[in-house]
C-alpha cells in the first residue's frame, strides 16, 4: 500500500473504489498476487493436462514395448529415456499421473468433506454426540494406517476405487479433529449468538458462519490432505498392496525403480520421484494461497 | 414501519415482565470433582413498560448479561418466567416462538465480534430479512433504508466489517437488530466499547430510534452517568439479585442500599474542588464467587451495616415509597454527590 499523505480527493477515491469490489473478485485478485500460489495453480494445471490428455500429448502410446532396445538413457527420442521393457519412460510417467492425480484429488475431497461434515456437527451440537465421534477419530488415529490400509486392500482387492475409499476413511479423522477444534472456538463468537438471536436455524449457522470462517483452515488441510493421499498411495504400492503391474502409478514405478539406486539405470527414480514432489509443493502452494485470499483482513 | 402496529388486547400491560427468574450455568471444575453450578440470576423480578427504557447496573459477573439473554432466549431460565407483551415466552409453541423471538432483539457489546467478518454489510443485514421472509423483492431497498436509519451510507452494503470503525459497526449491529422490526431492545452494553465521543453518538441514535419506533429498551452498562442519561427508570443487580430498582431520578438522588450508594459515590465528578471534597464509600474485598454465595443478604459481606439478621435473611425488594424498591434490612436515604 502507498504511503497515507494527506487525505487528498483522488486518493480517496480509488481507495473506496477498491473496497467497494464484489467479495469473490477480491478472493481472486488476492490470489492471484500470491507468486508462489499462482506458480502453482500453473505447474497443476500443466501436470494435470500432461497426464490426463496423456493419450494426445504422450510420444509413445502406453505400454508399447520394445524388449530389443531395453533400458536406455536420456535421449532425444525418449527424454526421459525407456524402462527394462523398453518403454519410452515419458509416456510411462505421464499415464501413472493419472491414477495417482486422480487418487490424490478424490482422497483429499472426499476426506475433506466427511471430516468437515463430521467435525462441523460434534464441534456445533457438543455433548454425547460429539463425544462419540471425537472418540471414534480417536480409535482411527490409534491404529496404525498402513497396516489398515494393507489388510483393507489384500481384502478389497487392489484397484484404484478402493484404494481410495480405504484412503478416505483413514484421511478423514484429521480434518475433523481441525474442523471440530475451529467451530469450538467460533461458535463462543458473539455473532454466532447474533445469528441465533435473528432466528437462524443450526443448518445455516454452521453453512453460513462458521463453514465460511474456516475456508483458509479446510483449504490448507485439503492440500495437505492431496500431498498426503500421493505419498500414501505411493507407499502402499512401493509396498506392494497399491496399485499392480501393468497398471502403473508413480509409486509403483518408483518401487520398481527402487533397486537401481547407484547403478547407471538410476535415472529411473528422478521422473517419478520429481512429478510426486512437484505436485505436492504445487498442492501446497496452492493451499497457502488459499488461505491468505480467504482471509478478509489480509493485506489488499 | 412507522407505525408500530400495537397488539390491541395487550396494550396496558408492560412489555416485558420477569418473574422469579433464575438462570444457571454449568461448569466443570477440576478433572474428577464433578460439575458444579453457578447461579448467574438467582430470582429476579421486573418489569419494563411500554416505550420505556430500564437501566441495569452491577459489576462485572452480577449476571446483568445472563438476564439480557434470558429475554432473548440465549440462555434459558430454570425458573421463573419471562411474560412479553402478556405472552409467556416459555409456554409459547414452536410458532409463536418464532414471533416472538422476532419482538426482542440484542445489540451486542463487542461491535467487532458480533459481526461475522465473512459477510458485506449487505449481507449481513438482508439474512435476518431472510430468516423471517420478510420483505421479500425489495430487500436491497430495506437494507439501504436499514443503514440510512442508523445514519450509515446506503451505498456501503457491500463493504465488510472490518472497513468500518467501532462506532460504525454498532450502529451495523443495530441496524441488524431493527431488521425484523422488534419491540424491545435488549442493549447489552452498548456503548461500553466505545470511545466516549462515539458514545454519545450512538446513544442519541438509540434515543432517536426508541421515539420513532416505540421501542422498549433493556439498557445494560456499568456506566452510571450513560444509564442515567437513557433510563425512566434503573435496576441494580448485584450478584445475581436486584437489589434497588428504582425512577432514575429518584435512584441517583435518594438511593436506599448500600451497594448503590457505594456504585454513585464512585462516579467521578467532573469538577475538581467538588471530586476532593466528597467522601467516596471505599468497599472492601471483592464481590463473592458466585460458586458460594454468602447466605442471607449477598451484600453483607462487604456491607458497612451488617447485623445478624443479614446473614440469616434474605431482604426481599420492599416499597420505600414512589415506586422505589430496595432490598436491604436496614434500607436508609443517604444524599451521595
Amino acid at each position: 500500500m502507498s504511503v497515507q499523505r494527506a487525505p487528498v480527493g483522488p486518493v480517496a477515491e480509488t481507495a473506496s473504489a477498491r473496497r467497494d469490489l464484489s467479495g469473490r473478485r477480491i478472493v481472486a485478485k488476492r490470489f492471484l498476487r500470491h507468486r508462489l500460489a499462482a506458480a502453482g495453480t500453473v505447474a497443476l494445471l500443466a501436470l494435470a493436462t500432461c497426464c490426463f490428455g496423456a493419450s494426445w500429448i504422450a510420444p509413445y502410446p502406453r505400454n508399447a514395448q520394445d524388449l530389443l532396445t531395453g533400458a536406455r538413457q536420456p535421449s532425444i527420442a525418449h527424454w526421459l529415456g525407456t524402462d527394462d521393457l523398453g518403454r519410452d519412460y515419458l509416456s510411462e510417467v505421464l499415464y501413472a499421473g493419472q491414477v495417482s492425480l486422480s487418487i490424490g484429488l478424490c482422497v483429499a475431497v472426499l476426506s475433506t468433506a466427511l471430516g468437515t461434515l463430521v467435525g462441523a456437527i460434534a464441534g456445533f451440537t457438543g455433548g454425547w454426540a460429539e463425544e462419540v465421534i471425537m472418540r471414534v477419530t480417536d480409535l482411527f488415529l490409534i491404529v496404525p494406517g498402513i497396516a489398515v490400509l494393507a489388510l483393507a486392500l489384500e481384502g478389497l482387492g487392489p484397484s484404484p476405487v478402493t484404494i481410495v475409499l480405504v484412503l478416505t476413511g483413514l484421511g478423514w479423522t484429521v480434518i475433523a479433529r481441525v474442523v471440530r477444534s475451529q467451530v469450538i472456538s467460533l461458535r463462543e463468537k458473539e455473532f454466532v449468538e447474533a445469528a441465533r438471536v435473528i432466528g437462524a436455524s443450526g443448518v445455516r449457522i454452521i453453512t453460513r458462519h462458521l463453514l465460511p470462517n474456516l475456508v483458509g483452515v479446510i483449504a490448507v488441510n485439503m492440500s495437505l490432505a492431496v500431498a498426503g493421499a500421493i505419498i500414501l498411495e505411493s507407499t502402499l504400492s512401493f509396498l506392494g498392496f497399491g496399485i499392480q503391474p501393468p497398471q502403473s502409478s508413480w509409486g509403483n514405478l518408483l518401487t520398481q525403480a527402487a533397486s537401481l539406486v547407484g547403478t547407471p539405470k538410476a535415472y529411473l527414480l528422478y521422473a517419478p520421484g520429481a512429478a510426486i514432489l512437484l505436485t505436492v509443493l504445487a498442492v501446497n502452494f496452492v493451499g497457502d494461497g488459499l488461505r491468505d485470499a480467504f482471509d478478509p483482513q489480509g493485506r489488499k | 414501519m412507522k407505525a408500530p402496529v400495537v397488539n390491541a388486547q395487550a396494550v396496558d400491560g408492560p412489555a416485558v415482565e420477569a418473574s422469579g427468574l433464575v438462570a444457571e450455568y454449568r461448569i466443570r471444575r477440576r478433572p474428577g470433582q464433578g460439575r458444579a453450578t453457578v447461579q448467574a440470576v438467582s430470582g429476579v423480578d421486573f418489569s419494563i413498560g411500554r416505550g420505556r427504557t430500564l437501566g441495569l447496573v452491577g459489576e462485572t459477573g452480577c449476571g446483568k448479561s445472563t438476564l439480557g439473554r434470558c429475554l432473548v432466549g440465549l440462555v434459558t431460565p430454570v425458573a421463573g418466567r419471562v411474560t412479553l407483551d402478556g405472552t409467556d415466552a416459555a409456554a409459547a409453541g414452536r410458532g409463536a416462538r418464532t414471533r416472538l423471538r422476532r419482538q426482542v432483539q440484542l445489540v451486542f457489546q463487542d461491535p467487532y465480534s458480533s459481526l461475522n467478518p465473512r459477510m458485506s454489510v449487505g449481507a449481513i443485514l438482508a439474512e435476518p430479512l431472510r430468516i423471517h421472509g420478510l420483505h421479500s423483492g425489495r430487500r436491497d431497498t430495506r437494507v439501504r433504508e436499514l443503514l440510512e436509519l442508523v445514519g450509515l451510507d446506503p451505498d456501503h452494503t457491500g463493504r465488510f466489517p472490518h472497513q468500518f470503525s467501532g462506532g460504525q459497526r454498532q450502529r451495523i449491529g443495530i441496524a441488524r437488530a431493527l431488521a425484523v422490526e422488534p419491540r424491545i431492545l435488549v442493549l447489552d452494553e452498548p456503548v461500553s466499547a466505545l470511545d466516549v465521543s462515539v458514545q454519545a453518538g450512538v446513544v442519541n441514535l438509540l434515543e432517536d430510534l426508541q421515539e420513532e419506533f416505540a421501542l422498549t429498551y433493556l439498557f445494560i452498562a456499568h456506566d452510571l452517568s450513560v444509564v442515567r442519561q437513557i433510563s425512566d427508570d434503573v435496576a441494580v443487580m448485584y450478584l445475581g439479585r436486584i437489589v434497588e430498582h428504582a425512577p432514575a431520578d429518584r435512584l441517583y438522588t435518594f438511593p436506599y442500599h448500600p451497594y448503590t450508594q457505594a456504585l454513585l459515590s464512585a462516579v467521578p465528578i467532573p469538577d475538581p474542588r467538588a471530586e476532593r471534597a466528597r467522601k467516596r464509600i471505599v468497599l472492601l474485598g471483592d464481590a463473592p464467587s458466585p460458586l458460594v454465595p454468602p447466605s442471607g443478604c449477598r451484600f453483607r459481606t462487604r456491607c458497612w451495616k451488617a447485623q445478624q439478621i443479614c446473614a440469616l435473611e434474605a431482604p426481599a425488594l420492599a416499597d420505600m415509597g414512589g415506586g422505589h424498591l430496595a432490598a436491604c434490612h436496614f434500607p436508609e436515604t443517604r444524599v451521595v454527590t
